[in-house]
């Protein structure tokens, strides 16, 4: 957990590109502290948050901005701890559900004021994962696609193509392990990677709104469609799709798989092409594609996580806060903070442009324009927290033990009965 | 002495013995000797899977230096002396004082006093997680060194007490009658007669107490949360996470991390193994 | 003046009294503060139903209900219970390991206090890197044990990967310290041991395992006793290792009840403190059961 006070007073004058956004904050004159608790804690994240934090305090030279950058895992943990102890001015989380403790337990400000005017337009697509009762309670700073990525060059050796639906998926994946390799990395050490594959094999079989009501609890996890998912996975687990051993690993630790051509893909969210880029993959080794279509009349709907800030409750400069907020979903900041050399993500402002990476403009293509079932945050942040944790260890379990599936999921039906009564 | 000794045994045993010692250290200590080869192999070393190999330099330095100068480590170290030292003054300085009152003097109620420091010793920790992290929440002490010190002190002080009592109470009590006679105040006869007969143990415990809290993990993790109090053994996770899968720096991390409290058995040796058996020798 | 006099023969009649409680006050308050009352609050708090953040519910004996059911079940709350009792079994071995290893070292050879000092190391270094140091031992893709296996053509397997060794593979990691905490208590208990006794059980013609099981056994008695203590405490609070090494997975198979109450209640998923609480008082009731038996031989030992 590295952490970083970075007193910035006008320390970075000099820089000339964002005098347009400073005017453009309305030449609010702030002043004293504003505290930033962050957990992009990733080195190249880091670098954004730092940087961005430098910009605004550049355009405020009268107030002190500190940032402390806190271990991504570890601050899932302790934000409970802060938002009711020392609060900060600002503190990164993530949209939708997961938001819902804090904001049930008066946590987190309504912020529904920054959205007045023309930034619900400019935030159209993301105002939804915002919203809870109604109002919004923070704003999203970046989302990423989730999909494929693969060994293009193995996939050329083999003759293969991308996959358009699951019987060619299941095709491409008999002739990689015919030729000694697994189709698809994974670690499932921390679960949550378990959860991509659930969500897309089962917004693939039954459809987002299915997705939608068995993470708002309204649908048995006995029910014959949950079972039609697991069938599918089913298939891939008796395959033998993927890499042995996968519960040992964290889903770092499985990308040397990939690297070494010991398995041709891996499901995740787009932070992974960093890793594998670094680790030697360039663009002619490493492609992407969306996950197939498996019941063709099933709308494709993908998982996009939308990252978050927010503003506690209990924070004394909200009005320093809510400048930065402002700031961080600037169509300009949005550009720059989102571009291939710095998060490598999506911009979340409608007026920022996409930058001109080969995984970007896919991803943002396929969000855009082949996503009509709508999209998903992600399992385990439209799933409330603790239904998340027993699904997820249900998921990891089915694909070590599929046959214990009838157990696995009497189980997670005790735990809804439970969860949302 | 018990098993033979290999003076009372064939010329041929000793030899065997003296050849199997060092085997067998190495066969025991195998883990740690692996991690400390890892902490001086060069990155390049993991990519290309010469994990167990010779390294294909020796990069010491470079691996050291990275975790002094270019990681929170420093920070963490600190964190965990400025935390363990007051504790262990601060819950000797309190046993003492308890030991002595349970150890000298007779009244009714010593025994269930005493026994209330012992079980509360035993109880298993966990079932104060959750009101002692919300005792530390409300006296605003949560995520200081200050709030994990002052619950350490606390809980220490079962064990501490059960250790000084059970020290004092081995005295020659001769020593306190005598001065007692002689119009000695109780306070003084505890400064300058029990006190000075007490050192032997104030050095064993203080060793001891000072491993037990520096290598306290889950209290850390409860109480604090950022680099800026955060001990060293709740440091080395985040430390693992900022150099996830860089083993050759999360081997020198952890060896880095675990090197107080072995240079502390090291020079106080006598002290520590003193402290560990109190009671398994009558 | 005559205040001040009668003052202090108040005390100087009464400091006999007086004293000890001068002495305990401040540890005793600041035992019942952080210690005792806490233990009676995780009581209460086990009647409640509360997310840490929002108001508490009183939900009666909701929370050890749902325990019940998650027993019958074979559901997490099992698991745990389950692999405590496993815990406190095999934590037991490094009671007789500890013991081998100091009569091992119970010799005099040029550098054996070095030795012993080496051998000892293991406890002195914190669980957090004995816990990083295991994990890496059974990595799957590198670990050394696989390539041990591999050498009597056995294995490869995935010890912290796979249901069925976790447990044992996290035990296997926590025997490593507390044998060499044992053995500390056997060396210096065998350093106490009465070499008249030892003489004359060789007269008697005891030899190897006679002697040590009917001679020098009994006179290991009090560090014995002290190992069994340390063990069965070390076993119950065992923490530190499934947290590094395993977070409780894989798909839970490897918690006991100290981690999951942890889980329920702190981590990252968890907001059920009054579940986390009940949990609490279902792993003190077992401690209880060892406190009592500690503190009645203590009790019979002041009696004599």
């Amino acid at each position: 957990m590295t952490s970083l006070k970075s007193t910035v007073l006008g320390l970075f004058a000099g820089t000339t590109m964002l005098a347009g956004a400073a005017l453009a904050d309305g030449h609010a004159k702030l002043s004293g502290d504003l505290v930033i608790f962050s957990d992009m804690s990733n080195p190249a994240p880091r670098a954004v948050m730092e940087g961005m934090v430098a910009r605004f305090g550049e355009m405020h030279p009268d107030l002190n901005v500190e940032l402390t950058v806190i271990d991504r895992e570890a601050y899932k943990t302790q934000i409970r701890n802060f938002l009711t102890a020392d609060a900060p001015d600002v503190a990164n989380w993530y949209a939708a559900n997961r938001m819902r403790p804090y904001v049930d337990a008066g946590l987190f400000e309504d912020v529904s004021d920054i959205w007045e005017g023309t930034l619900s337009d400019e935030l159209a697509s993301t105002k939804g994962a915002m919203t809870l009762d109604g109002k919004q309670w923070g704003v999203p700073y970046t989302y990423y696609q989730w999909g494929v990525y693969y060994r293009k060059d193995i996939y050329e050796e083999l003759g293969l193509t991308e996959p358009t639906n699951f019987d060619e998926m299941k095709s491409n994946c008999q002739a990689l392990i015919d030729s000694g390799r697994k189709c698809f990395t994974l670690g499932s050490k921390f679960l949550w990677t378990t959860a991509g594959w659930f969500d897309y094999l089962n917004m693939r079989t039954n459809g987002y709104d299915f997705h939608a009501a068995l993470t708002g609890g309204e649908i048995p996890w006995t029910d014959d469609r949950v079972k039609a998912t697991f069938a599918n996975w089913k298939e891939l687990l008796d395959m033998g799709a993927f890499i042995d051993d996968h519960t040992a690993y964290s889903w770092q630790e499985s990308l040397p798989f990939v690297v070494n051509g010991d398995a041709a893909a891996i499901l995740m969210g787009n932070f992974a092409v960093a890793p594998l880029r670094e680790a030697g993959l360039d663009d002619t080794k490493l492609d992407f594609y969306q996950f197939p279509a498996i019941n063709a009349d099933v709308a494709l709907a993908e998982d996009a996580p939308t990252d978050t800030f927010h503003i506690p409750a209990n924070a004394s400069n909200k009005d320093a806060a809510r400048a930065f907020l402002k700031f961080v979903v600037s169509a300009e900041n949005q550009t720059m903070i989102n571009a291939g050399d710095a998060l490598g993500q999506l911009p979340v402002n409608s007026k920022s442009s996409v930058d001109d990476d080969k995984f970007l403009k896919e991803g943002f293509e396929m969000l855009s324009s082949n996503s009509p079932g709508g999209v998903a945050q992600f399992f385990d942040r439209d799933a409330p927290a603790e239904m998340a944790k027993v699904a997820m260890e249900g998921f990891q379990e089915f694909m070590v033990k599929p046959d214990n599936l009838d157990r696995i999921l009497s189980k997670l039906e005790r735990a809804r009965a439970r969860i949302y009564r | 002495m018990f098993p033979t000794p290999l003076e009372k045994r064939p010329a041929a045993a000793k030899t065997i013995y003296q050849a199997v010692l060092p085997l067998a250290l190495i066969a025991w200590l195998l883990p740690l000797l692996a991690v400390a080869v890892f902490s001086i192999k060069p990155g390049a070393d993991f990519t290309n899977a010469n994990y167990w190999g010779v390294p294909s330099s020796f990069n010491f330095v470079e691996n050291y230096g990275q975790v002094f100068f270019n990681s929170d480590m420093p920070r963490y170290l600190l964190n965990s002396f400025m935390i363990t030292i007051p504790t262990v003054i601060g819950a000797v300085a309190l046993s003492a004082m308890t030991g002595f009152a349970l150890g000298i003097y007779r009244f009714k109620a010593n025994i269930w006093i005493f026994f209330m420091f012992v079980a509360g010793n035993f109880v298993p920790f966990q079932i104060l997680m959750v009101p002692v992290r919300d005792l530390t929440l409300d006296m605003g002490l949560y995520n200081t060194k200050l709030g994990l010190v002052l619950f350490h002190v606390a809980f220490q002080t079962g064990f501490c007490t059960l250790f000084m009592r059970n020290f004092i109470r081995a005295l020659p009590y001769e020593l306190i009658e005598a001065a007692r006679v002689e119009g000695i105040s109780e306070i003084r006869i505890f400064w300058y007669v029990v006190l000075p007969l007490m050192k032997p143990a104030l050095a064993a415990l203080s060793v001891l107490i000072f491993t037990f809290i520096w290598n306290d993990y889950f209290w850390a993790v409860v109480l604090t949360q950022g680099p800026e109090s955060q001990p060293v053994t709740a440091g080395i996770t985040a430390f693992n996470s900022q150099f996830r899968a860089m083993y050759h720096l999360m081997s020198a991390g952890s060896l880095v991390a675990a090197l107080p409290p072995v240079a502390m058995f090291f020079l106080m040796q006598k002290h520590f193994i003193a402290g560990l058996t109190l009671g398994a020798v009558k | 003046m005559s205040d001040v006099i009668a003052d202090r023969s108040f005390w100087h009649r009464n400091q006999q009294t007086l004293a000890p409680w001068l002495f305990l006050t401040p540890a005793i308050l600041f035992f019942v503060f952080y210690v005792i009352y806490p233990v009676f609050q995780s009581f209460n708090l086990s009647l409640y139903e509360w997310d840490g953040l929002g108001t508490k519910e009183y939900v009666g004996l909701r929370n050890y209900e749902d325990l019940y059911w998650e027993w019958v079940d074979r559901d997490a709350f099992y698991t745990s219970l389950k692999n405590n009792v496993i815990w406190l079994f095999l934590y037991l071995a490094a009671i007789p390991a500890g013991l081998f290893i100091a009569l091992f070292l119970n010799q005099t050879v040029t550098g054996i206090r070095l030795y012993k000092s080496l051998f000892f190391f293991p406890f002195v270094i914190s669980q957090v890197v004995v816990g990083l140091v295991f994990t890496w031992f059974y990595d799957p893709a590198f670990g050394f044990l696989n390539i041990f296996l591999g050498w009597f053509g056995a294995g490869p397997i995935n010890m912290l990967g796979d249901e069925r060794y976790v447990t044992y593979g996290v035990i296997l990691a926590g025997l490593w310290p507390q044998t060499a905490y044992c053995m500390i208590l056997y060396l210096t208990g065998l350093n106490a041991v009465d070499p008249e006794q030892i003489e004359a059980g060789r007269l008697d013609g005891a030899k190897g395992w006679r002697m040590l099981w009917h001679v020098v056994l009994p006179q290991l008695k009090p560090a014995t006793f002290i190992a069994f203590v340390v063990t069965i405490i070390g076993a119950l609070r065992s923490f530190d290792l499934i947290s590094v090494m395993t977070s409780g997975g894989p798909f839970g198979s490897s918690r006991v009840l100290a981690y999951y109450m942890f889980e329920v209640a702190l981590s990252e998923y968890g907001f059920r403190m009054g579940y986390g609480a009940a949990i609490a008082v279902v792993l003190f009731a077992i401690m209880m059961v060892f406190i009592a038996y500690f503190l009645f031989s203590m009790y019979r030992e002041e009696k004599r």
